[in-house]
């Protein structure tokens, strides 16, 4: 799947976008995070914020409990700041 | 029913003028313009606001937004815009204007639009100061005008 990040996350991961195969047993927004975290020292820090941060699985918000499976594009972002 | 996201600055007046022509049934137009401070959260002097978005969902959020508004009130039409890049102070940076027969209606579905926009809809601002550039916090405030509308 891809993955995509953006603002304050983006800057942390050091990444835009990437491709990547979770393991089995990711079966959650709330488990790839986890998955994320182990990633190395960036991800620890983009993900610290734990809850603050927001997911959207093909472009709609996403609870952390919500499923990935067959999700093609999964977002990670801090709360929103626009309008 | 129009979204739209641009970079470059936009005339609210020629929008509105534009929206609202022609419209015999329309009693009630409301807008909601949002502009550029010359002052950063903190009080420093703002030189830019930098908007970054997520193009395909914002658009695509912003669409649903107005879905929901059109299920809940009677809209003639709804329009909004909303900038991304650089944006000086004094600038426009969101419209949001919608028509309808009587004015209750009207109101109500802009601020709708307005308060559900600035929690959901994938923007984040950053502030250029002297100081350098950081991004903007968001504000608790905000998340309660949105809460208000949720149902039951």
């Amino acid at each position: 799947m891809k993955l995509k990040y953006f603002a304050w996350v983006r800057e942390r991961v050091g990444l835009a976008e990437e491709d990547v195969d979770a393991p089995a047993g990711v079966a959650t927004v709330a488990e790839l995070v986890d998955w994320l975290r182990g990633r190395g020292p960036d991800y620890e820090r983009a993900f610290a914020a734990g809850p603050a941060i927001r997911a959207a699985i093909d472009k709609r918000h996403a609870k952390p409990d919500a499923s990935i499976a067959g999700a093609g594009e999964i977002a990670f972002f801090p709360p929103m700041t626009g309008g | 029913m129009t979204v739209r996201l641009q970079s470059e600055p936009f005339d609210s007046g020629a929008e509105v003028a534009r929206l609202s022509e022609g419209r015999a049934g329309v009693g009630a137009v409301v807008t909601f313009t949002g502009l550029c401070r010359d002052r950063a959260d903190n009080g420093a002097p703002l030189e830019a606001l930098i908007l970054e978005h997520y193009p395909e969902m914002a658009q695509a959020e912003l669409e649903r937004i107005e879905a929901e508004a059109r299920a809940r009130w009677p809209l003639v039409d709804a329009l909004l815009v909303h900038r991304y890049g650089r944006i000086r102070p004094g600038e426009p940076i969101v419209l949001v204007a919608t028509l309808s027969a009587h004015r209750a209606t009207a109101f109500a579905a802009a601020e709708f639009l307005m308060d559900y926009l600035k929690t959901s809809a994938p923007f984040w601002k950053q502030e250029e100061t002297a100081a350098g550039t950081g991004w903007v916090a968001a504000k608790d405030a905000d998340d309660a005008a949105a809460e208000r509308w949720s149902r039951g």
